[in-house]
């Protein structure tokens, strides 16, 4: 785990939903199968909601973690084009 | 090309979709797509197709705005009256969304024009209120294999169906022949209800969406038949007439004919 390449970052703080999502699958598209997206968002929901609407549409999400008072990171791996 | 914030925002809802994504929505951007017809039909069906960002959108009408058209012609309104359809529908859908360009042409469309006009368009919407149109169009689509949305209501009925000349039936595999003129009444003379032309031009704009997107079933080798007095729709087959006069293997009509003998248009 520790030692995911990351070859893509987005950093949608400051959006809310449907924002976050719209973001970061605009993003997951623009990227090939097996390649690491991460996004870094302040909006405590999208923190639940991303990881959800990433694992529907068949994507791995391999890490969601808070990293300070207001801030989330997430790691998603493009499974499905 | 990459969507402006605007555009994300505008188009959020179909970008969330699995089925369109941003891949799906620059389709919808880059798409050409003509209706023929500026009245019940062809508002709503030009009003979603500029909604959902159709980049260009061309349409053919000779008429007027009259009174009369306002029970159920939603581009228009009271202020209009007078002012061309073509006019009057573009003013209201590039106000609507003004990433779409409204081409508006104000004129009669014929066998000796309509190659010309839907030459350059991806795919061609039906929206017109009389045969010899319906058959003009068919013709010219099956000729220069275009895809064909085509929809017509009357009263409390409307009709949906689409044409992919070569895979599917044509309107010719349907009715052959026009009927002769009197038998069916026109809407003038029978009236129709003004919300089905939303329910009939919903489903065309869908069916155009779904060809621009390539995804899901289309109507093809089918005819939906919406009853509004039952609330009821009906799906009948199709089959490809493979003695077609027009999109068979050997067609008899190989050239565009005078749709209009025999028939008086008002």
């Amino acid at each position: 785990m520790e030692d995911v390449r990351i070859n893509k970052k987005i950093n949608i703080k400051g959006l809310v939903c449907p924002y976050t999502f719209v973001k970061s699958k605009l993003a997951v598209e623009d990227m090939e199968i097996g390649e690491v997206l991460e996004i870094l968002l302040d909006y405590e929901e999208a923190a639940r909601s991303v990881p959800k609407s990433m694992e529907e549409l068949g994507q791995k999400v391999l890490k969601v973690e808070k990293i300070n008072d207001t801030d989330w990171v997430l790691l998603i791996r493009k499974d499905r084009s | 090309m990459d969507f402006t914030e605007d555009q994300l925002q505008r188009y959020s809802r179909h970008i969330i979709l699995p089925e369109v994504g941003g891949k799906g929505q620059k389709k919808i951007l880059n798409a050409k797509v003509f209706i023929v017809g500026a009245g019940g039909l062809g508002c709503p069906v030009g009003y979603y197709l500029a909604a959902a960002g159709v980049g260009i959108i061309g349409m053919i009408d000779n008429d007027t705005v009259e009174l009369s058209n306002l029970q159920r012609q939603i581009a228009h309104n009271t202020k209009k009256l007078g002012v061309h359809k073509v006019d009057s529908a573009k003013e209201t859908f590039e106000a609507l969304n003004p990433d779409v360009k409204i081409i508006g042409i104000k004129e009669r469309i014929s066998k000796d024009n309509i190659i010309d006009l839907i030459k350059d368009y991806d795919i061609i919407v039906d929206g017109s209120d009389n045969f010899p149109t319906r058959y003009l169009v068919n013709d010219a689509c099956v000729m220069l294999k275009k895809p064909l949305v085509s929809g017509a209501i009357l009263r409390f009925e409307g009709q949906v169906t689409t044409i992919l000349p070569k895979e599917g039936h044509c309107y010719r595999c349907l009715f052959e022949e026009m009927p002769p003129p009197g038998l069916v009444p026109s809407c003038q003379e029978a009236g129709v209800i003004g919300a089905i032309t939303g329910v009939v031009g919903s489903l065309q704009a869908t069916e155009v969406l779904k060809l621009i997107l390539g995804k899901g079933d289309i109507l093809k080798n089918t005819l939906l038949i919406y009853d509004a007095l039952k609330a009821n729709f009906r799906r009948v087959k199709v089959p490809k007439n493979p003695e077609c006069p027009v999109c068979s293997e050997n067609p008899t009509i190989t050239e565009l004919l005078d749709y209009d003998a025999g028939y008086c248009r008002i």
